[in-house]
Formats: structure tokens, sequence, C-alpha cells
């Protein structure tokens, strides 16, 4: 029997520009470039691992964002995964996590899979709750936060480094998988699958062909506001000495004078 | 009055501080009652401190399932106990596990969710979050328009103020409903017997500019001369010299303390997202052209290796 792997990725604003907010106070992606979610990098590389080391398994790349997230789809496609589904829909602009989850939940459902893997959080929301949520919604275990997993037979298994803990978890499959940064450095594509990535199947679904409502997600289906954004007041210029041998010094007069010593 | 509900964060037998910080901010939207789960035996200390810190109930519920299955213990009682009191809004430490629980409690009780607020305020319709987003460049306030709001808050956003309530306690039967991930094991970290990261009201983090595992003996010294927990940029853990649970950054832990000492650290924008919103940033770097000179109140341009243990000795002499 084949294992059907999902990953879901994210298309976001790259991290390094000039991030910002568009008039209706949604993430401005026109401004910057955007790219494959870096962290969403280790779910494809934990999918790609897994296949390996199974006898049959096949790896479908997930997103749901608009045109331009066909990038992260691509990338993924070119670091190894078999077909690609992008859900685009001009409703779906602005949605916040539950719509969003929604979405991924009726698109998982709609692809169908024995494991889903996610990154640990996207790179602009931050949130970390989308797995979570995909759980929840699918009723299904959620094995999150992983440094470490592994499929064994009918078992997903897992090291969980928590905040006051480390964890060994395990869970039947089907679930809901997310790794973190540390499970393992992530591939760079090849040439050759920089190739092959252009052939691969990328399946274009909507809303209807989920059977969402259009109401149910998007700016106006959310059930979070946003009322106001503004930019931080860049910090005002802090006092920089050069060591000349009495930095040490000269740092333990400041920290007295803000009454740290 | 408004019911705030507040999970209570305990490790060891004892309330974190973060708990404290939300019991604070919940008294500014409501009444606060107090949830503690998995206890054991130091439920009715942990109650009793709830209590002090204006928790007018205190919910207990207890079972093997706490420890023994993921996440989904917690949101199985949280709901249950947020239906059964009509409360006006949920409150959850921002940490990996706290979000996730927050999450999925929201959407059982068919609520919005906010994540990572670093301030809560009442408004006319429900309470008012503010988010610090992109690596904190931006102040975003929001609300929650669907149902009770569950708010997530991040550590350190608020100063805990005692105000004695009457902390009674309820004891509750939940109702599980598993479908979880089995904790087969769990290793309690081994404490360093320094301040917890996100706690601490200083941290003092080592980078790559530290050079090797025993350069982090100036940046501990340090530390410990400031009462302070001890941070870590990616280059630095990644090269081995210092353990992940004390990353800062978009990947590790957010810490937004009194002071943060950045040693050795170029200050990348995923470093920053962990740091930026420090009350007062102090950088020690000898290249004077690096970008986290651009958010310091203080900066000194020099060797690492003379500047710390300089200003330990000082610190010490005072
Ligand atoms: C700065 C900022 C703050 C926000 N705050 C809130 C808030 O408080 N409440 C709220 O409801 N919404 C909020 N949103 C909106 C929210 O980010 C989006 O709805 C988003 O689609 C899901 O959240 P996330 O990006 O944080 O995902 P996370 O939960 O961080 O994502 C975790 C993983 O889920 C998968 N994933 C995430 N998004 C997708 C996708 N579109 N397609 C496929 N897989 C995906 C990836 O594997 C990812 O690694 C915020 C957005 C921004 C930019
Ligand atoms: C998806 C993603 C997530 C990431 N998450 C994180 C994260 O959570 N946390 C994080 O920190 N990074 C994170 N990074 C990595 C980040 O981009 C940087 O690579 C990292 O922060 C660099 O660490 P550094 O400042 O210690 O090293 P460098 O950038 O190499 O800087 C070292 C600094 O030390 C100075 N120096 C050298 N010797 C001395 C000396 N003797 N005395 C004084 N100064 C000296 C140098 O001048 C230099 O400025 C992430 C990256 C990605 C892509």
């Amino acid at each position: 029997m084949t294992l059907r792997i999902a990953v879901c990725v994210k298309y976001v604003p790259d991290a390094t520009g000039d991030r910002g907010f568009a008039d209706d106070l949604t993430v401005d992606r026109d401004e910057v470039d955007g790219l494959l979610s870096e962290l969403d990098e280790y779910a494809v590389e934990q999918a790609l691992r897994i296949s390996e080391e199974s006898d049959d398994a096949e790896v479908t790349v997930i997103t749901v964002g608009p045109d331009d997230a066909k990038d992260a789809l691509r990338k993924a496609l070119s670091m190894g995964a078999d077909k690609a589904v992008h859900v685009n829909d001009d409703d779906i602009h602005g949605s916040d996590v539950i719509g969003t989850s929604a979405i991924v939940a009726k698109a998982l459902e709609k692809t169908g899979f024995d494991l889903v893997i996610c990154g640990m959080a996207s790179t602009d929301g931050t949130m970390g709750v989308l797995p979570a949520l995909l759980a929840e919604r699918l009723n299904l275990p959620q094995v999150t936060l992983l440094s470490e997993v592994s499929v064994e037979g009918e078992l997903v298994k897992g090291r969980r480094d928590g905040d006051a803990a480390t964890e060994l978890l395990e869970a039947p499959l089907p679930a809901v998988v997310s790794v973190t940064d540390q499970s393992g450095e992530a591939r760079y594509p090849s040439f050759k699958g920089i190739m092959a990535a252009k052939k691969k199947p990328v399946e274009e679904l909507d809303l209807d062909d989920l059977g969402i409502d259009a109401d149910e997600v998007g700016l106006a289906g959310s059930w979070t506001q946003v009322g106001e954004v503004t930019a931080r007041p860049p910090r005002t210029a802090g006092t920089i000495v050069t060591d000349e041998g009495d930095g040490g010094k000269q740092l333990a007069a400041f920290l007295s004078s803000q009454k740290f010593i | 009055m408004a019911e705030i509900l507040v999970l209570v964060d305990h490790a060891d037998g004892a309330v974190r501080k973060p708990a404290l910080e939300l019991l604070t901010l919940a008294r500014r939207l409501g009444e606060p009652s107090a949830v503690v789960l998995g206890a054991g035996e130091a439920a009715a200390s942990i109650a009793a401190t709830a209590g002090e810190y204006g928790a007018a109930t205190v919910y207990v519920a207890d079972g093997a399932e706490f420890a023994d299955q993921l996440v989904v213990p917690k949101v199985d009682a949280l709901t249950q106990i947020a239906q059964d009191k009509g409360v006006a809004a949920v409150l959850v430490t921002s940490s990996g596990e706290g979000k996730e629980v927050a999450a999925r409690v929201a959407l059982r009780l068919g609520s919005g969710l906010i994540t990572d607020a670093v301030e809560l305020e009442a408004g006319d319709s429900g309470p008012v979050a503010t988010q610090s987003v992109f690596a904190a460049s931006y102040q975003v306030k929001s609300t929650v328009s669907h149902g009770v709001p569950v708010i997530t808050v991040k550590p350190n956003s608020a100063a805990p103020e005692a105000a004695p309530a009457a902390g009674t306690v309820e004891n509750v039967t939940v109702a599980f409903t598993g479908n979880a991930a089995k904790v087969v094991s769990r290793t309690p970290r081994v404490s360093t017997g320094r301040p917890e990261l996100t706690e601490s009201a200083i941290v003092v983090s080592g980078g790559r500019g530290v050079g090797a595992a025993e350069g982090f003996g100036v940046v501990e010294k340090l530390a410990d001369s400031l009462g302070a927990a001890v941070g870590a940029s990616r280059a630095a853990v990644d090269a081995g010299w210092y353990p992940h649970s004390n990353q800062v950054g978009q990947t590790g832990k957010q810490v937004s303390p009194q002071l943060y000492v950045a040693a050795g650290i170029s200050g990348a924008i995923q470093h920053r997202a962990g740091m930026q919103t420090s009350k007062t940033i102090v950088a020690v770097n000898k290249d004077p052209e690096a970008p986290i000179f651009d958010l310091v109140d203080y900066g000194v341009v020099g060797d690492l290796f003379a500047v710390l243990p300089q200003l330990t000795d000082e610190i010490g002499a005072r």
C-alpha cells in the first residue's frame, strides 16, 4: 500500500525584505518578494526522508495562497515531492487561522493522506497553531513540534523538545505531524530536480471544488479583526562607544545609571 | 462581573511566573478564575497562589491523562469549563503547547483566536490585544469578533501584582475525548539554577563571536553576576556550543526582558524576532557595522573577551 504523505507549505514574504501591510491591513504581498516559508522546507525534507525509507510512498505538497504561491510549490517539487495541490480563490484573501485551517483541512480530505506533515510555524504569521487546528478538524492525533520523526509500520513516532521537558511521542496513522528546524537540514534542489519539477502535476482547486462557502472565509468571514497597525517608532539612536581598555567599565556605568546594577 | 478564565501553567509543583502575569492582565477585563490541570498534590498550593493574584475561583482537574496524552486532555478540560461557566474570555500563556491548546479550544468554542499578545486592554466590544509582528517592526491591535475571545499572551507582558481574592477551589471531572498522541516518556529538563529564559528580567546572550563552547564561560559569568538567564544565537547553537533550549529568536525562545545583552551576535532579522521587544538592549561586538548596533541603547565596539570580564569584575566590585 502506498504511504500517502501530504505536506502543508505556506508562501510568505521574504523575512529579509521590508515587510509591511496593505490598505486593508492584510500582509502586503506586492512590495516584498515571496518564497516557500523556510521553516516548511524542513517539513518537505522529513516527508522526502520518510518516503525514501518506505517501500512505496507518494509526497503531495499542498498550499493555500495567491497565484504566486505556485513558486512555493515548485520549490518543494524541485526538492523531490511528487505532485502538488494549489488552493487559490480571491475570496480566501484575508482569512484568519480558523478560516485557513478549514480550507487546508478540506483540501487534505479531498487529496487523501495517511500522514500530514507541517512546519513548526510560518515565518510571517508565526502562530504555530495550524497543525493543531488540522488535527482538531480532521479528528486525528496531533504529533507536533518534533525535532525527530519516524514512521514505523502503522505508527508515527517523534521527539518533542518542550519548554520544560523532552517527550517521546507516538500515535497511529493517520496523524498530523509538525517538525522544527532541529529535525534535519533541508536539501537543496538539484538541477535535475528543478527540471523534473516543471513536468510534475499541480492540481488547481477553488472554494467551490472544496464545497466551502465564500462567506465562511476571507476577511469578511474572519473571527478576528485587525483594528490598527502602526510601524514601531525607530528606536532612538543609542550611545556607541569604542573599547579602549575601559569598555567594560563604561558599560557598567551605563547599567548603573539605568539601575540594573 | 465577566469571568475571565486563565490556564495556569505550572512546573515542579509551582506556578510559573507568566500565569501570574495573566491573572494580573485578566483583572483589567473582568474577574479572573484559574484552571489548574494535572498538578496532583501541588494543586492546593498552586490554587492558593492563584487566589493571591486575584482568582475568585480555581477549577482543579486531575487524572493520568494530563501526563500521558499530548495537548488534547487540556483542551477537553478548558473547553468544558469555559462552556459550563459561560466565561467572557480565555487566556493562555504563549508557549508552543499553550498556543496549540488555545487554538483547539477556540475552534471547539466557535471562537476567534489571537496569539502572542504583548498587551491586553478592555475595549468596547471585548479585549483588545496588541501583537508585535514582523520581528517587532509593527504593532497590531486586534479583537476577536466571533465567540468567546481566546488569547495567548507572551511571557513578560505585564508585571505580576498580587490582589488577594477568594481562590475557592472547585473540583472538576473532565470528560476526556481521547484521540491524542501518547506520551511514551518524559525527561524533565535539567535545571541550570539560572532563571527561566522567557521569564528572566535580564538575559545575556552569546553568538558566533563567542568562538567555542568554552567561550560561553565569560557569558555565563556575566549572567550570574546579574542574576540573568543565558541565551544563544542559532549560529552558536548550530555549532553545538550551547543547548537549543537556550536559543533566542524566531525558532527559539522569544524573550522580552528589562535588559538584553548581546555579545558576539550580529543581529540577523531572525534573531531580532526573539529579542527586539526587550526594554533596554546592550551589545558588545567588534564590528562597528554590525546591524545589532541599530537596536541598542548602549553599544560597545570591542572584543567580548575583554569587555565582558571587565564588566563582570565591575559588577562584583559594587
Ligand atoms: C503578523 C500576523 C499576525 C497574525 N495574527 C493572527 C491571529 O492572531 N489570529 C488569526 O486567526 N490569524 C492571524 N493571522 C493570520 C494567519 O497568519 C493566517 O491565517 C495564516 O494562514 C495561518 O497562520 P500562520 O501563518 O501563523 O500559520 P502557522 O500556524 O504558523 O503555520 C504552521 C504550519 O501550517 C502550515 N500552513 C500555514 N499556512 C498555510 C497555508 N496557507 N497553506 C498550507 N499550509 C499552511 C505550514 O506547514 C506551516 O508551517 C496573522 C497573520 C500575520 C501576518
Ligand atoms: C528560518 C530561519 C530561522 C532562524 N531562526 C533563528 C533564531 O531563532 N535565532 C537566531 O539567532 N538565528 C536564527 N536564524 C539564523 C540567523 O539568520 C543568523 O544566521 C544568526 O542569528 C547568526 O548568529 P550570530 O549573530 O551569532 O552569528 P554571525 O552573524 O556570524 O555574527 C557573529 C558576530 O560576532 C562578532 N564577533 C566575532 N568575534 C567577536 C569578538 N571576539 N568579540 C565581539 N564580537 C565578535 C562579529 O563581528 C559578528 O557580528 C534563523 C535563520 C533562518 C533562515
